[in-house]
């Protein structure tokens, strides 16, 4: 198959389909829905999606790789798990929404500013520094998400809710100094580079 | 009433009989009002002392006639069966104790209606004969089978493992028929995975080395005539040469034409050689023999297929077919699947609008389709242009809800079945007598469509049903036709994959056997399955008027030279409604006359005028109306005590006399219950409720003579689910009479 940001899109052909499966997890499950709909009706959140799965899974059988891709429908996916509960095929959707979410952010083709993109990145920053999650700078981090101003207003607005963490020892006010952390964070990073580095190769081969 | 008839009336005190009744009141009855000759009654008539009891009178008392007042003519019906004695049934358990109140206030009537009911059953049985059945009955024990495909092989086959003589006779010059045609079938067993080999070939191997079969291609039937049992067929060969062969039952298997793709220029066919049926793409399969499919406009490699379903199928669309022809889907995918299996490279999309895969398999075998990679698009094709060889398929994509296209080497057109039913009787070319040749042509035309070319007099076809399929009974008898001992079987009988057609053809091959059997009997073979009894009539009475040969539902009477009826008593299923159509009363069963059901109506006591008791007459057919008046009584729902019911065998054996009989004696209503008619009927005589309606339509002239309101009449279609609107029916015509008044008419 061709380079995988050259490739020419043809309608209704397997070729997307294909790449899906070969670069997205639990992709290879895409062709075998029956556009039923039940996915869609048991999203909660599915009315404020631009294309529910079973619109998605469509789209990729005809071949619509760049409005698949570019699409925020998948990173709305809140990991509720009722379309898999109820799939009569049992597809393993919440699976390959975050799938496909992570894939065209591999590319660089997921829609920029996309909040739930924002607060992924953040959390995957956060957690891989020291390998544990940092609540304090998390919650700072998503307060300052959008710049100084609203930072403040957010932090102002949750003032209460942070006390009682910290009174409760919820959160400890002395992370800001790094917090804590697991004993070989060098070796962590070592992993996710490898890691990383495997995923680039099988990335490139396609 | 002739000498040597003796009645016993025997009168049961189970099931609460003796304590809700006077029975020594209903014995009086019995012997005073009715006249029956013994008269007995006892604690447990069912039980094995009381048929002794009534076994001894037969042996000892030489009772040949026997009413039996206890339950419903429907139970218990093993117990009450007496060798050599007619016997009749009075309903005082389900028709009479568990309809009414149990107080002291229902009381008077309730007996009033038992005591009807005992004279009811006492006059009826004084009016049945024992059917003597017919001593010459025979039959030919071979049966011809028309069309060798795999419908026909497979009656055939299973026929002669039963140990009949079969004929197939094929019209072409090979046995297979569109089934050797196919490269693969959907598969029938587990895992539902890939297509499967067609299995014909081995069913015409076991044709050919069974001694059983005899085989005529080339072949036609010139004539049909006679009756099951004796039909006596011409078989024709290409040549012109025909031979007469007698057969005892006959199974039309003469399958499916496909659908004249010319009529859908917008899918492109016709157009593009690329745009092929789904019967050419198996051809095409065929001819790349394992290879890589190449299409029939350039012989290029097929390397992307559109699946274009419903095409010209369930659409209201002038010319198109309305129906689904329920293979076309899983053939798409196993069509999808002669590419995909040889290369998985090749784009397959099937463009549905609604998928369906019956039988065992078929979801099983969808999935499989979509783990191969074909894709299945919920779409409404447009148009197929041709693009250079390639085509441009428009559609609108139903989920995307959009309008879109996409290019492919080869479309394939999923076309439907056409029944090959031969000529539609009820509409057939009128001659206009004045131009000889031109009727001739006409003539020669029809004979050649024909598929039976029957001598019947209501025309050489089965009547059609819907949409050119031939009729068959789906509700409760499939195989049926409208002609006795003549079975379809296969796409002609509605439209089926390979599988639903060998089932079906299975199913037909012992219908067909039952009817030979039955037929050597004397016996009706269904509905009324075992009845010996069939209709005679009083020549010297007959004015010929034709109306019985014209209104039999099966086509069982034909005319002789002096245009008197012929009943061919093989072909006749005993509904009655000849008997119902004679206007001078000449037909009648041995078991089932117009006395038997006009002396019953007459022997109702008809209290007088001022008694505030009307009475009303509930004739209800034997199939739906009457079970459920009596599972009214199983479930305990009260109707009124004035409703007096005489079962009848269809509604269409109802006779006009009998109604003008009931006005003329004083009833104050009169209902006819039968079943549903018309397009989606459910009579069992498929137009005996139909005639029935038609004919209470003209009673008002009737009642207008009498200076009688029209309300009185009233005529309804009951299912036999309708145990709940049965009584609320007969209580509002209770209502109704309260109303307009007690007839006149009372003695």
């Amino acid at each position: 198959m061709a380079n995988t940001n050259t490739v020419m899109i043809e309608k209704y052909r397997n070729n997307f389909l294909k790449e899906v499966e070969a670069n997205v997890e639990e992709g290879e499950w895409v062709k075998m829905c029956m556009q039923c709909g039940v996915c869609s009706g048991s999203c909660p959140l599915g009315p404020h999606w631009d294309h529910p799965p079973q619109e998605l899974f469509m789209m990729i059988r005809a071949g619509k790789r760049e409005a698949v891709l570019s699409s925020s429908s998948m990173w709305m996916c809140t990991s509720c798990y009722n379309c898999v509960v109820r799939c009569p095929r049992g597809l393993p959707i919440t699976h390959i929404m975050h799938g496909l979410a992570s894939y065209a952010n591999k590319l660089g083709l997921a829609p920029k500013n996309q909040p739930t993109k924002k607060f992924s990145k953040i959390f995957w920053d956060n957690i891989t520094k020291t390998g544990r999650a940092n609540e304090l700078k998390m919650g700072l981090s998503l307060y300052f998400m959008d710049g100084m101003g609203s930072g403040v207003k957010n932090a102002m607005a949750n003032q209460k809710l942070g006390m009682a963490m910290m009174k409760t020892k919820r959160m400890n006010p002395m992370e800001i100094t790094g917090g804590h952390g697991i004993k070989d964070t060098g070796g962590l990073q070592a992993i996710l580079k490898k890691a990383r580095e495997i995923e680039d190769a099988k990335l490139k081969k396609q | 009433m002739a000498a040597d008839k003796k009645i016993g009336a025997y009168i049961c005190k189970g099931c609460g009989l003796g304590e809700r009744l006077d029975t020594k009141q209903l014995a009086s009855v019995a012997q005073k009002d009715a006249k029956a000759n013994v008269v007995r009654e006892h604690d447990f008539l069912c039980s094995e002392d009381g048929i002794k009891l009534i076994q001894n009178d037969i042996d000892k008392e030489g009772v040949n006639h026997v009413a039996i007042c206890a339950c419903s003519r429907r139970a218990k019906t093993d117990a009450f069966t007496f060798e050599n004695v007619a016997v009749s049934r009075g309903n005082l358990r389900e028709g009479v104790i568990w309809v009414r109140p149990d107080t002291d206030e229902a009381q008077e009537t309730t007996q009033e209606m038992a005591d009807d009911y005992v004279r009811m059953a006492v006059s009826e049985v004084k009016f049945l004969t024992l059917p003597g059945g017919n001593p010459e009955a025979k039959t030919e024990r071979s049966l011809l089978v028309v069309g060798g495909g795999i419908s026909g092989m497979t009656a055939a086959v299973e026929a002669a493992k039963a140990g009949y003589q079969v004929h197939i006779v094929e019209k072409t010059a090979a046995l297979g028929g569109n089934g050797a045609k196919l490269h693969k079938r959907v598969p029938d067993h587990a895992p539902f995975a890939a297509p499967a080999d067609t299995g014909v070939e081995a069913l015409i191997k076991a044709i050919q080395g069974n001694k059983k079969i005899t085989v005529h291609l080339n072949s036609t039937l010139t004539k049909t005539d006679g009756a099951p049992g004796k039909f006596a067929v011409d078989i024709t060969t290409e040549s012109g040469k025909t031979d007469t062969k007698v057969f005892g039952a006959i199974i039309q298997a003469s399958g499916f034409t496909p659908y004249d793709a010319n009529k859908l220029p917008e899918l492109g066919y016709g157009k593009s050689k690329n745009v092929v049926t789904q019967l050419e793409l198996e051809q095409l399969a065929r001819d790349a023999k394992g290879g890589a499919i190449k299409r029939p406009g350039d012989g290029k490699e097929v390397k992307s297929v559109a699946f274009v379903q419903c095409a010209g199928q369930r659409s209201e669309q002038e010319g198109h077919l309305p129906y689904c022809s329920g293979h076309c889907c899983t053939t798409a995918i196993k069509q999808a699947m002669y590419f995909k299996d040889s290369n998985p490279a090749i784009d397959t999309n099937v463009i549905y609008s609604d998928l369906r895969t019956p039988g065992n398999g078929g979801e099983d075998f969808y999935r499989s389709g979509q783990d191969k990679g074909v894709t299945f698009t919920k779409g409404k094709v447009s148009a197929v242009e041709d693009s250079g060889g390639d085509l441009r398929v428009k559609f609108k994509d139903l989920i995307l809800n959009e309008d879109t296209e996409e290019l492919a080497d080869l479309v394939v057109l999923a076309t439907g079945m056409v029944a090959n039913s031969g000529v539609d009787i009820e509409n057939m070319v009128k001659l206009d007598g004045k131009d000889a040749a031109a009727d001739a042509a006409a003539t020669q035309v029809q004979k050649d469509k024909s598929v039976l070319n029957l001598t019947y007099r209501q025309g050489p076809d089965l009547p059609h049903l819907k949409h050119g399929f031939n009729d068959s009974h789906f509700i409760c008898f499939p195989y049926e036709t409208r002609r006795t001992g003549i079975y379809t079987t296969g796409p002609v009988r509605r439209p089926m994959d390979i599988a639903q057609a060998i089932e079906d053809a299975t199913g037909a091959a012992l219908k067909a056997i039952q009817a030979i059997e039955n037929a050597g009997l004397g016996r009706a073979a269904h509905p009324r399955s075992g009845d010996l009894s069939f209709p005679s009539f009083r020549r010297e009475g007959c004015t010929q008027c034709k109306r019985c040969t014209v209104e039999c539902p099966f086509g069982a009477i034909d005319e002789d030279e002096q245009r008197y009826p012929v009943f061919n008593e093989s072909r006749c299923r005993r509904c009655g409604t000849c008997m119902g159509a004679c206007p001078v009363r000449v037909i009648s069963f041995e078991n089932y006359s117009m006395d038997s059901v006009g002396q019953q109506l007459k022997n109702v006591d008809m209290p007088d005028e001022f008694s505030e008791k009307p009475r009303i007459l509930v004739l209800a057919c034997e199939n739906d109306a009457y079970p459920a008046l009596d599972m009214a009584g199983m479930t305990r729902l009260e109707y009124s005590p004035f409703a007096r019911i005489i079962p009848v065998r269809c509604l269409g054996s109802v006779n006009l006399a009998w109604i003008t009989d009931a006005l003329n004696s004083g009833y104050d209503g009169i209902m006819l219950m039968g079943c549903q008619k018309g397009e989606n009927y459910q009579c069992h005589f498929v137009k005996g409720s139909e005639m029935a309606h038609y004919r209470m339509s003209k009673v008002d002239d009737t009642l207008k003579s009498l200076s009688l309101e029209p309300e009185r009449v009233e005529t309804h279609e009951i299912a036999i689910t309708d145990i709940h609107r049965v009584p609320e029916l007969i209580n509002k015509m209770a209502e109704t009479i309260g109303r307009i008044g007690m007839s006149p008419f009372k003695f």
